[in-house]
């Protein structure tokens, strides 16, 4: 195991230098914590590097760590199914958060940060249809945030919800890709 | 059910060609579940599809958050409801990561058994529905025959039929029932013969197979990049298997095939589950004869509640356990860990963020189905919508565990 977290540690290091940060091996996966604005050069090269071939992006997930700061992350997990290797890359992002769209590198990247945007309002630059894929058109919030309560808010349909509405996020309703809605081109 | 409206009417020279907005779902008996599809036809021909899903969400990752992780068995049982003794499997086996435990030896036989158990009853039911979507209404109606044997055993383990939250962390509830060997081996004997018959039911069924050769095919790097697993994966020819690639409880010490196929179309990807169901019962019949004596559930009283549940009743310490695990649960060391296992539908991940507390801060669930699904996308040569219904059959998406 620790044969293989050298060599993905000194491939990384070779290419991208001391700003991608090593976080250790545990539980079978190695990982790395990366920043946004390298997370699609760092995923290409993972994919296509003739040694590490992490081709099988697994999963993308969203994390509010409320009310730490800087609040949110975007948790990578991928894999290579010919060294059967796994690889979690790790990307803080700040408030309203961001992040490029790696759906150019995986096609499956699609429904993943489509799920991490209606979840945790995470938005992905470059995605190419950003809407909401659980909740519905026109719905307000991100409701796996921490500070979204578990009952939802009170409304005429949700009595038992807490008093409140979600904070309003100006800069992002004003934003081209709108809170859901169907009106954005489809690819 | 399904409607019909106008989107353009085209004022070119050939006034019967326009493009419909077909709206397929949400409650269609061929979308197997709560999936609505929004599709642009060109005569018969689809030009896009649309999915919508989220009907069926139950915000099972929200809700984990304030479970203890007792609790969140039962939150995992009702993702891909055909097969939940895999679900609760890969979730005890993320917390007992983080726990840094391992379930007693017998435990994880049982386990593993009544994984396969289901993973035979999922692959059952996917084997009748692909050919009741294309009209052969038969094969179903055996399936289910079948699917209640696996019903019966399963009740006589934890004496629930689908949601079965038989697992725990460091273990399973429950022994195994008195007679219990006896009704599965019977099972085991019956059960190659059913396979056969459904084969001579659908290999050939020229129907069938017209309906499902070389329809909907993906190629191997298509797969991949779209993120298929399981056997819609293997149907493409990448030999995956995560239960002999990356092996988690016994499977390394079982002998089974993985079964590929390249074809990557429809046929082949039921074909593989046709097959796998062989397998399964090969592995469980190799549980039934390795299975060792010894605990049911790891003697850890900071996790596992009392085994003799009469003891709560007449020892103090046995009450004060079994309130405190009940009442508060058991705190979990900082960490984080993704855990993936082979569900019958593919790679079912659990990740698990935990800050120290009884409850997880937080849990993603990386679910199958949600992946699969979004595979309809890549399939370019099923142009037809009556071929479309045959790869979403085929791709086996299970709408409660897509939607959370």
């Amino acid at each position: 195991m620790s044969v293989e977290t050298s060599l993905i540690r000194t491939l990384v290091v070779e290419r991208f230098g001391e700003a991608i940060e090593e976080l250790g091996f545990s539980h079978g996966v190695h990982a790395f914590a990366a920043p946004p604005d390298m997370i699609v050069e760092l995923c290409r090269f993972m994919k296509e590097h003739p040694v590490l071939r992490f081709d099988f992006l697994s999963d993308i997930c969203g994390v509010d760590h409320y009310p730490e700061m800087p609040r949110y992350e975007a948790v990578y997990h991928l894999c290579s199914l010919p060294n059967k290797w796994r690889v979690r890359i790790k990307c803080r992002l700040g408030d309203p958060p961001r992040v490029p769209s790696v759906t150019g590198v995986w096609r499956t990247a699609n429904w993943h940060e489509r799920e991490a945007w209606d979840m945790y309002g995470i938005r992905f630059e470059g995605h190419p249809d950003l809407r909401r894929i659980y909740m519905w058109e026109g719905f307000q919030g991100f409701p796996q945030r921490k500070d979204f309560p578990l009952r939802g808010y009170k409304d005429k349909l949700n009595p038992f919800g807490a008093e409140g509405s979600p904070p309003t996020q100006p800069d992002l309703a004003t934003e081209d890709i709108p809170l859901g809605g169907r009106s954005t081109p489809r690819t | 059910m399904t409607e019909v409206t106008e989107l353009s009417c085209s004022e070119s020279d050939a006034p019967h060609t326009r493009e419909v907005l077909l709206n397929l779902g949400p409650q269609h008996p061929s979308t197997h579940g709560v999936l609505r599809l929004v599709l642009e036809l060109d005569g018969e021909y689809v030009e896009r599809v649309d999915p919508h899903i989220g009907y069926l969400h139950r915000g099972t990752e929200k809700l984990a958050e304030s479970f203890t992780y007792t609790q969140i068995f039962p939150l995992t049982d009702r993702l891909d409801y055909l097969c939940p003794p895999s679900n609760n499997l890969a979730f005890a086996l993320a917390v007992e990561k983080l726990l840094g435990i391992q379930a007693p030896v017998r435990a994880q036989y049982i386990r593993v058994l009544m994984a396969e158990l289901a993973r035979i009853s999922g692959h059952l039911l996917i084997t009748g529905a692909l050919p009741m979507d294309l009209g052969a209404m038969t094969a179903l109606l055996y399936a289910m025959r079948e699917r209640e044997m696996i019903m019966d055993l399963l009740e006589m383990i934890s004496g629930a039929r689908m949601h079965t939250s038989f697992c725990r962390v460091g273990g399973v509830r429950e022994d195994l029932p008195d007679g219990f060997f006896s009704k599965i081996r019977e099972f085991c004997d019956i059960f190659p013969n059913r396979i056969r018959d459904y084969e001579r039911l659908l290999d050939s069924n020229r129907v069938f197979l017209k309906r499902t050769q070389g329809i909907g095919v993906i190629s191997a790097e298509d797969g991949i990049d779209l993120g298929l697993s399981g056997p819609n994966l293997r149907a493409s020819g990448v030999d995956w298997d995560i239960r002999r690639d990356e092996p988690y409880e016994i499977y390394d010490r079982l002998d089974f095939d993985v079964i590929t196929s390249q074809e990557g179309d429809c046929y082949a990807r039921w074909r593989c589950r046709v097959e796998e169901m062989r397998e399964s019962v090969r592995i469980i019949e190799q549980c039934l004869d390795q299975m060792p004596d010894g605990p049911f559930q790891i003697d850890m009283p900071t996790i596992a509640f009392p085994v003799d549940k009469d003891r709560v009743h007449c020892s103090m310490e046995a009450l004060i356990q079994h309130f405190d695990l009940s009442a508060y649960g058991f705190k979990v060391p900082k960490g984080e860990v993704y855990s993936v296992i082979e569900a019958p539908k593919g790679e079912l991940g659990f990740y698990i963020i935990s800050d120290g507390s009884p409850k997880p801060f937080r849990m993603k669930v990386r679910s199958p189905s949600f992946v699969n699904l979004q595979a309809l996308f890549g399939v370019t040569n099923a142009r037809y919508l009556a071929d479309m219904i045959a790869v979403l059959g085929s791709l086996d998406p299970v709408m409660a565990e897509v939607d959370k």
